[in-house]
């Protein structure tokens, strides 16, 4: 659950910004370029030089995926209750209500319907932005209840992952969220229904423990965090460093845990395939 | 003093010794009235002490040495076990044991995580730390059972899945992602219990039941609080805090409506009478199992995956 502690290449888009005088000009943390806004966003957050991905946000990938105005949102006030009134140096109450107000989000996934090249699709997409995408009692229902979405109406599920793990200030609620998602899934699954899992930057936790390993096809973005244990407990577990590109999309796939690496701009018409044969 | 000793446990151990030097000289000295005094005053104590444990305490008290362990329990509980190893894809992980077992008449497969009792034998069990194939293992022979219907116990007590390279390599979340899904969809009963620690998502990868039971004196979440403490305090020093934060015991989970029931232990904890803690067990899992075994089997699933549908608090 490494997301208070952002590491350099991890920043997103928003705060990069920051680092360039008129805010115009984002800098490729992998190659140094620096890059027009509006350039960036043309080629989707994609660095035009190395093909680095920038993490976007929930809202971002969904007009990348969805044909214009088709999605419609789904639990779209659902909110954080706070189940055992944590405080740890901060109330959880007000690190929820300071990240509403920063972010514009009310908890760390967006669910909902849309069409993607005219298929109609229930779609989840996670975001960093919100205390690290983490999965608390919201994420878990949200994507439950999409899931259920997809079972009723019979349409294809995607869910784009990106989460530091499950949210530690739900304590043992949110580490039910990983049995309540999966078994969500396994009702989709004996049903037929489709499911295509996105992992984007990072994927980490119980996320990826429980219904981003679960999809019928499981695709992921270039380069991004995917993994269990964070490489920092892992690296002070071995006593070891790790090697260049673990816990990469790239080691993923050469391990056996990812059907594909996919090109963002390649996303919409690759999960459009994919749904071509698994419908 | 037992180098085995928890903190709050020894003025206890302090008044027993006391007592046991007492007693030999009981033949010589007319002291046995205050022996039977200070007896009292220990079960006083006792009972000051265990009823009054704070969270961080029974954290203590699920990590002791001396608890009993999922082996201990399948040979105090049942008899004829047959331990089955491997997943038949890479190794035999010996940090998760599983086999076929009868408790009393009725035959089921028991798996559980396992942790050594010293040195020697936790680098064995590598601390009940599993490594993927110890989950595809569970899963192997959760099918194995569901083949020739047989319910499932299962026993959580792991301070986590283990954070390795090989682990993640061989894909620990995978492992887990998939026991969660075949087991909220198996089709014999699976009671579910927390026998020491129920570290995050290396407890639930075995986790996923329609009886999930409890031991009285364990703890089960989402991060262990020393974690928990090193990330939200950025020091390892505020444990007891985390602990108290996380709300982790039996009874917070059991108001958290988690777990179903809790169990009781003897005084003091399991370890203080492992055979008495195995019979209280093994007459709960039967009483439990024969009320799972007149359930058919799809209002078994049905109501498993409604069980987990209802964990969770959020506002609309
Ligand atoms: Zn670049």
């Amino acid at each position: 659950m490494p997301w208070f502690r952002r590491k350099k290449e991890n920043i997103s888009p928003e705060s990069k910004k920051t680092d360039i005088p008129d805010g115009q000009w984002s800098k490729c943390s992998d190659c140094g370029e620096i890059i027009h806004n509006r350039q960036l966003e043309s080629n989707l957050w994609v660095c035009p030089k190395c093909n680095y991905h920038f993490r976007i946000g929930s809202d971002q990938y969904i007009s990348i995926i969805l044909d214009k105005g088709t999605f419609k949102e789904y639990d779209k006030k659902m909110i954080s209750a706070n189940p055992l009134q944590f405080e740890d140096t901060k109330k959880y109450t007000d690190r929820i209500s300071e990240t509403i107000k920063k972010t514009g989000l009310n908890d760390a996934v967006i669910t909902g319907t849309g069409k993607i090249n005219g298929i109609k699709s229930a779609i989840a997409v996670m975001d960093f932005r919100f205390i690290g995408g983490s999965m608390g009692s919201v994420v878990g229902e949200k994507i439950a209840r999409i899931t259920d979405v997809a079972y009723q109406n019979k349409i294809p599920l995607i869910i784009v992952s990106q989460s530091g793990g499950a949210r530690m200030m739900e304590g043992a609620f949110s580490l039910m969220q990983m049995a309540k998602t999966s078994s969500r899934l396994a009702r989709l699954s004996d049903a037929g229904i489709p499911y295509i899992s996105v992992l984007s930057d990072p994927t980490t936790g119980g996320v990826t423990a429980s219904f981003a390993m679960l999809g019928d096809v499981i695709i992921a973005e270039p380069k991004a965090l995917i993994g269990f244990a964070g490489p920092r407990v892992i690296k002070q577990t071995i006593g070891k460093d790790l090697p260049e590109g673990f816990q990469r999309s790239e080691f993923l796939l050469e391990n056996g845990f990812v059907d594909f690496i996919v090109n963002r701009k390649e996303l919409k018409d690759k999960l459009t395939l994919l749904i071509d044969y698994l419908t | 003093m037992a180098k085995n000793t928890l903190d709050f446990e020894k003025p206890i151990v302090e008044l027993e010794n006391k007592i046991e030097e007492m007693k030999k000289y009981e033949g010589q000295l007319d002291i046995s009235g205050e022996i039977k005094k200070l007896e009292e005053k220990v079960e006083e104590l006792k009972k000051n002490i265990y009823q009054n444990l704070t969270r961080w305490q029974k954290v203590q008290l699920a990590r002791h040495p001396e608890r009993p362990s999922t082996l201990d329990y399948i040979y105090m509980m049942t008899k004829d076990f047959v331990e089955l190893h491997g997943d038949r894809l890479f190794k035999d992980d010996k940090a998760i044991v599983g086999g076929f077992a009868k408790l009393d008449e009725l035959k089921v497969m028991i798996i559980g995580h396992q942790k050594g009792r010293d040195t020697k034998s936790n680098l064995y069990r590598n601390f009940g730390m599993p490594n993927p194939e110890g989950y595809r293992k569970a899963l192997r022979l959760m099918k194995l059972a569901e083949k020739f219907n047989k319910p499932v116990i299962t026993m959580l007590d792991t301070p986590g899945a283990y954070p390795g390279l090989e682990a993640e390599q061989r894909g620990q979340a995978e492992a887990i992602a998939r026991n969660l899904l075949e087991m909220s969809r198996l089709k014999v009963p699976i009671i579910v219990v927390i026998i020491g620690e129920g570290a995050s998502g290396g407890a639930l990868g075995i986790g996923v039941g329609d009886r999930i039971l409890m031991l009285q004196n364990t703890w089960y979440s989402v991060i262990s609080p020393e974690s928990c403490s090193s990330i939200l305090w950025r020091s390892w020093d505020f444990k007891e805090q985390a602990a108290e934060a996380l709300k982790l015991t039996a009874d917070d989970l059991l108001e958290q409506g988690i777990i179903d029931r809790i169990i009781p232990e003897p005084l003091g904890g399991a370890h203080k009478d492992p055979q008495k803690m195995a019979d209280i067990l093994k007459s709960i899992l039967i009483e439990e199992l024969n009320n799972l075994l007149k359930i058919k089997t799809d209002k078994l699933i049905q109501y498993r995956l409604e069980k987990f549908g209802k964990m969770g608090v959020y506002k609309e």
